[in-house]
């Protein structure tokens, strides 16, 4: 019996080790129930989001302060993004967001350049002023277009 | 059935024959094992409960494999970082490391290298020792005390690979995340914010449910198929050797199989 006390410790031990591994990695790498789930929710409309997928960067003069939540095509056939912004970061109603590219294998994120305005955006709000992600291959088919003439 | 195959004409016909008992026989063989662990895990719900078995098994299955799964994670945390800086270092995105790293160990490498650990370690230690309780004539020594062998041998070790499995996975990643950290910072001189933060950055919750999901449906896997072969070994010694052998293959092919229908699902 007191052996079998003893492996019993020990796989208490094992099971207890295993579920503080699961859940440092749930809170630190997935963060789940961590900043995944916190922040208010903004929308934004991009003609092209260029290739934007749910869980890329929001980034604010070049600082981390979200990530897009959710990727869907509206009923105008334009590209609607939800961003998740981090509590404590106010967006003016002004503000600008950006579909641009980071990094030399062109990873896209979100950029928000503020405006001077000094209402905020609340929760559920759109970022009216938009632009859309910069197509290379448009910019050199436009570029050789125009200098032919 | 078999005494019409023999009488086929020619060599077409017999190879034809042939390759249905081998169908037939496979279908068979799967149709049987799905029974055997269908009745088992249904005698879950059937008290008495053998938790001292199931914590015996705990014991031996999950807590004896910690140090070999310890061991393949560190390694194989330590040769991704390395592979990986080489081939990143060419297009100069070493940053990229430490997500590069923690994706593959958790989406891919730590299911199932943890899975085929557990093949190797518990798995054909189930099979033989089942195997020869068959040849011992235990298993019919416990049906004669009207103690249901299902219950008493097989459920407690399906159980037990499919709890300790996604716990070993999760230690087994922790353990090469670690690794591969030492080896990408310390030794090739990464930027440690750089491999942290891409590393937070890239792994999603998602990844971390397809992890978990793979070791669970590995963990059942490899407790149903070792324990089911070692339930029908042939009662020889040499049965015995052949049913821990073809668990070991079984098991392994299996986890190999069943991870890419399940990557295909979760991609």
């Amino acid at each position: 019996m007191n052996e079998y006390k003893k492996i019993e410790m020990i796989v208490g031990a094992f099971v207890l080790a295993g579920i503080i591994s699961i859940s440092w990695m749930a809170v630190k790498l997935g963060q789940i129930g961590g900043l995944g789930a916190s922040g208010y929710a903004l929308n934004a409309v991009f003609t092209d989001a260029g290739g934007m997928r749910a869980g890329s960067d929001v980034m604010m003069a070049g600082v981390v302060i979200g990530r897009v939540d959710n990727v869907v095509v509206n009923e105008r056939s334009q590209a609607r993004l939800t961003l998740l912004i981090d509590d404590g970061i106010p967006v003016t109603s002004d503000a600008i967001a950006s579909v641009r590219t980071k990094g030399i294998i062109g990873e896209r994120y979100v950029r928000i350049s503020q405006g001077g305005d000094d209402e905020m955006l609340q929760a559920g709000d759109e970022i009216e002023e938009t632009e859309s992600a910069i197509n290379i291959e448009d910019l050199v088919s436009k570029y050789i277009f125009s200098s032919g003439e | 059935m078999s005494d019409q195959v023999v009488t086929a004409h020619n060599g077409f016909e017999r190879l034809l024959g042939r390759l249905g008992r081998k169908a037939l026989g496979a279908v068979s063989w799967l149709g049987d094992m799905a029974s055997v662990t269908g009745s088992s895990l249904a005698l879950i719900f059937a008290p008495p409960w053998q938790g001292r078995h199931f914590v015996l098994q705990l014991y031996a299955l999950g807590v004896g494999s910690f140090v070999i799964i310890a061991i393949t994670g560190a390694f194989t945390g330590m040769v991704l970082s390395l592979q990986g800086y080489y081939t990143l270092a060419k297009f100069g995105s070493e940053s990229l490391l430490g997500s590069a790293v923690a994706l593959s160990i958790i989406r891919e490498l730590g299911p199932v290298l943890g899975a085929l650990m557990l093949v190797g370690r518990a798995g054909s230690s189930i099979t033989a020792e089942i195997g020869i309780m068959r040849v011992t004539e235990q298993l019919d020594a416990l049906q004669m005390m009207a103690v249901n062998p299902q219950a008493r041998i097989i459920l407690p070790r399906i159980v037990a690979t499919t709890i300790a499995l996604p716990l070993l996975v999760s230690m087994f990643d922790i353990i090469g995340l670690a690794a591969g950290y030492v080896v990408g910072v310390e030794l090739l001189g990464v930027n440690a914010g750089a491999f942290t933060g891409e590393m937070i950055a890239k792994v999603l919750p998602e990844d971390l449910y397809a992890g978990w999901t793979k070791a669970l449906a590995f963990g059942a896997l490899v407790g149903s198929v070792c324990t089911y072969i070692g339930y029908r070994a042939v009662p020889t010694t040499e049965g015995v050797a052949r049913a821990t052998t073809q668990a070991v293959v079984i098991g392994s092919v299996g986890i190999l199989m069943l991870d890419y229908v399940l990557t295909s699902f979760f991609l």
